[in-house]
């Protein structure tokens, strides 16, 4: 169990990172981290094929979308950068603050950190629970997809309209 | 749920309370379009890891990994659509600062 109490805080200390660092470019990276670090939480506990999507879709594609929008979008010239970083360590500074106080409180709530993981139930499949169990979530993801298409396509087709 | 299973559960959920924080954070501080979507992403990261812990400690861990397939597919397509939404105000105002979308129309 400590192992985990040391992942979960390198999983809070990479989240904080995504969101404290200056360049988009780390961010992306720091979620990126953030998501291979909690697929080693998922994985162990015992969600194996739920880690791998984790660490297939939001470390890999994600990460890419992210880094490949932040390429496209126009650089910021020296000066605007330079006045960026301190608006934003102005908002940001009080953030790691906020941490400690929020950890705090719940260490003075007595949440006890330090139990043990109990030997998981392997009664039921993953797959079975998917495909049997709950096949409406199956239509409404691909709905969910077939939405997204059609609003990504919509929107670059007016776009080339208007150029 | 039992008390060992409550135990443990509250032995993740301050880590769960801390991602929804800075998510939450940092979609109230920024002005950057591609922030509030990281702060979004963070979010949505909690909720993941928060279904995943109760999956285990209930047992479910099954379900659990379904609900949270479910989850990634939505968090995908909504992440694609909000980058396409975000790259065509940035090619409107040639800023990515919502100070600055001032030309949107409604």
């Amino acid at each position: 169990m400590p192992i985990d109490i040391i992942i979960l805080i390198l999983l809070t200390l990479a989240a904080l990172w995504t969101v404290m660092s200056n360049s988009l470019l780390f961010a992306a990276i720091g979620l990126a981290l953030t998501s291979a670090i909690l697929t080693i939480v998922m994985f162990r506990l015992n969600s194996p094929l739920a880690a791998v999507f984790e660490l297939s879709v939001c470390a890999g594609l994600i990460s890419v979308v992210f880094i490949s929008v932040t390429t496209m979008t126009q650089p910021q010239s020296r000066q605007e950068v330079a006045q960026h970083t301190r608006d934003r360590l102005g908002r940001f500074k009080f953030l790691p603050l906020i941490i400690i106080l929020v950890a705090l409180a719940l260490v003075i709530l007595n949440l006890k950190p330090g139990a043990p993981l109990p030997t998981p139930e392997t009664g039921e499949d993953v797959r079975n629970v998917l495909w049997n169990q709950r096949p409406l979530d199956l239509i409404g993801q691909v709905l969910v997809l077939l939405t997204g298409v059609f609003a990504v396509v919509i929107f670059f087709k007016e776009k080339s309209k208007d150029e | 749920m039992n008390s060992q299973a409550l135990q443990l559960f509250w032995s993740f959920g301050p880590f769960v309370i801390l991602l929804a924080v800075i998510g939450i954070y940092c979609i109230l501080v920024t002005y950057n379009l591609i922030r509030a979507l990281i702060g979004i992403e963070i979010l949505i990261k909690a909720v993941t890891l928060l279904i995943i812990v109760a999956g285990y400690v209930t047992g479910h861990t099954a379900l659990a990994q379904a609900l949270v397939i479910t989850l990634i597919v939505i968090e995908v397509v909504v992440i694609a659509v909000a980058v396409g939404v975000v790259l065509g105000l940035h090619q409107h105002n040639d800023s990515l600062d919502i100070r600055k979308l001032r030309n949107s129309k409604g």
